[in-house]
């Protein structure tokens, strides 16, 4: 009696465990189907990045066709301070609680955007404090 | 911070890098525009700390001291003169901040939501990718290009055989690396591609003349620029792609306005192997031609008696630091009444612009100083042309000899002045390896010797 208890048991179990499969596979199933529409909605935001892109083109051209030739050369050194707004990029790099090889290497480029930063911009202030009017 | 209030936060950055350039159109307006860029750096930094996947800030703010505290350093202490060398050691700490991030983003994507270990989106790995190589060939070509500017190493161009197929190859090399990573992305693939991308950028470099180095420092700039567009698009961050375009622009513009300067293309300036070859041919077989050599006390007698003056400053100025003697020079002119005004090539000096910094360093207002189109046409009714460390900019070969190396170059037309005084140490060719006809000019004086002890000489005959 005991045995076939059992037996009748151990297939309930069986068919439990069955069912659970099934759903774990339409639970994955969705999960892929979500992913898909991440990425879709992903490149749906490539479009509108390089949008962004191309226009900053024309509006950079526009713009550094206005400056001055005496002052390329502040030009370029606030260029340099200003594209080191890559920091961001290592800030998050650096962001997570967990110290690994990636939160080192955000650290590190932490350090060079800081130098050129600060760098940058202060060296392009010393250089615009100079340019004077005639007394 | 909500995902709205953050993008809003990097819109108003980029609005204030733009201003920040805008700024630049005149030197009143430039210094607003360079606190509008900093304000903008502040918003963007402190909105990506206040992004909720930044948790731990040990990090950070000791980065954030330690890079702070070199830069502001540096910054301070910078010679004038040395500004170029300066600008391209910068270029190369953005290019390798690149490099960086486009590692953290390989061995955690999860960081930057595009994908998990060794499963990064195609797209993701494409421009993750193009961050990397363009972030490495800016750095070591940055590297170069300082090691050519501070001396470390020859200016003198280094080829050899087969140097633009070799180059090529590692292109090749780098493009298959590339779509190998779409495919398997793995780790040996990925250190590869770093790895040949610093190597194309010494190469690239490396034959490029130390004259040149305007043309490179800007290009590098261009190149720093589209690094940071590149990891723009990993993160998808548009104060970065905006930053990043910007700057990307602004590099290719000077570079195009050097080149132009110049009469060559780009790809002329790239390939490199110019200037240096010829150098110290010329000075021979001049036998029939003669130079008047004159001394500081003939030269402080003809610009006293001039009512017009324009003075020609070049690198040669910036190497013997002659500008604050210089300006000493023209105000005792001033006080004699004599109208003093300076021309600026386009080209002269080893960064865009580098001859402005370094006259407003010593005092000289800028409303006195003009670009060459502006004061071109000022020599036919100019009594002294006063040249000092410039060369190749005032040849006149560039005119005539249509199979020189100068050859359609823009030049200032000094030859038209009434006398030209010409501060130089020898008769030796410049930059271009030419010799310059207008030293052996019957209106030309050649005072021999050092531009800045030259013209300290001239300010004692005329005090």
């Amino acid at each position: 009696m005991d045995l076939t208890n059992v037996q009748d048991q151990a297939s309930k179990v069986a068919t439990h465990a069955y069912k659970l499969l099934e759903e774990a596979e339409k639970l994955a199933n969705q999960t892929t189907q979500l992913a898909d529409l991440a990425t879709a909605a992903s490149s749906m935001g490539f479009l509108s990045l390089f949008t962004i892109f191309v226009l900053a083109c024309f509006v950079g051209f526009y713009v550094v066709w206005s400056v001055t030739p005496a002052l390329h050369s502040p030009l370029m050194a606030v260029t340099n301070a200003i594209s080191s707004v890559i920091i961001v990029g290592g800030l998050l790099a650096a962001g997570p609680y967990e110290v690994n090889f990636s939160t080192v290497m955000g650290f590190c480029a932490v350090t060079l955007a800081s130098v050129n930063i600060f760098g940058g911009f202060i060296v392009t202030q010393r250089m615009l404090a100079m340019f004077k009017k005639k007394k | 911070m909500s995902e709205n209030l953050s993008g809003f936060a990097y819109l108003i950055a980029s609005v204030f890098f733009i201003l920040a350039l805008r700024g630049l159109s005149s030197p009143e307006t430039a210094r607003r525009g360079n606190k509008l860029g900093i304000a903008g750096m502040f918003i963007a930094v402190v909105t990506t700390m206040a992004d909720p996947r930044v948790g731990s800030f040990e990090l950070i703010v000791l980065g954030v001291l330690i890079g702070g505290f070199i830069g502001t350093i540096v910054a301070r202490k910078i010679e004038m003169t040395s500004l170029p060398q300066l600008v391209a050691a910068f270029h190369s700490l953005v290019g390798l901040a690149a490099v960086f991030v486009a590692i953290a983003a390989f061995y955690s994507p999860e960081a930057y939501g595009i994908g998990t270990v060794g499963n990064i989106h195609t797209l993701s790995i494409i421009e993750m990718s193009l961050g990397l190589v363009i972030g490495a060939i800016t750095f070591s070509g940055s590297v170069i290009a300082f090691a050519k500017l501070q001396g470390i190493m020859s200016g003198n161009p280094i080829t050899f055989q087969m140097q633009h197929s070799l180059n090529a190859g590692i292109a090749v090399i780098i493009l298959v690396l590339i779509i190998t990573l779409i495919n398997a992305q793995s780790d040996n693939i990925f250190w590869a591609l770093a790895f040949a991308s610093f190597i194309i950028g010494f190469l690239l470099i490396i034959p490029i003349g130390g004259a040149d180095m305007p043309v490179v420092v800007s290009m590098l700039n261009s190149y720093s620029g589209w690094a940071a567009c590149g990891i723009g698009f990993t993160l998808s961050n548009p104060a970065l792609i905006v930053t990043g375009a910007l700057v990307g622009s602004s590099g290719a513009i000077l570079s195009y306005i050097m080149c132009k300067g110049m009469n060559r293309s780009i790809l002329n300036v790239l390939l490199g192997g110019f200037g240096g070859g010829a150098v110290g041919e010329g000075t021979a077989d001049k036998g029939d031609q003669s130079a008047k050599a004159g001394a500081a006390d003939d030269a402080a007698f003809l610009l006293k008696h001039a009512s017009k003056v324009i003075i020609v400053p070049g690198y040669g100025m910036a190497v013997s630091q002659a500008q604050h003697a210089l300006r000493e020079m023209s105000d005792l002119l001033k006080a004699e009444g004599v109208e003093v005004s300076y021309a600026i090539h386009p080209v002269a000096g080893r960064m865009p612009g580098h001859m402005n910094v370094l006259l407003a360093e010593a005092n000289v207002p800028y409303e006195e100083v003009f670009e060459l189109e502006e004061i071109n046409h000022e020599f036919s009714t100019a009594d002294v042309a006063y040249i000092i460390g410039a060369n190749d900019t005032t040849n006149p070969i560039a005119k005539t000899d249509p199979q020189s190396p100068i050859a359609g170059m823009p030049i200032l037309d000094v030859d038209k002045a009434g006398t030209v005084l010409f501060v130089k140490r020898s008769l030796s060719p410049g930059y271009a390896g030419v010799d310059n006809p207008l030293f052996y000019a019957d209106n030309t004086l050649m005072l021999f010797g050092d531009a800045k002890k030259m013209t300290e000489e001239i300010v004692q005959a005329l005090g």
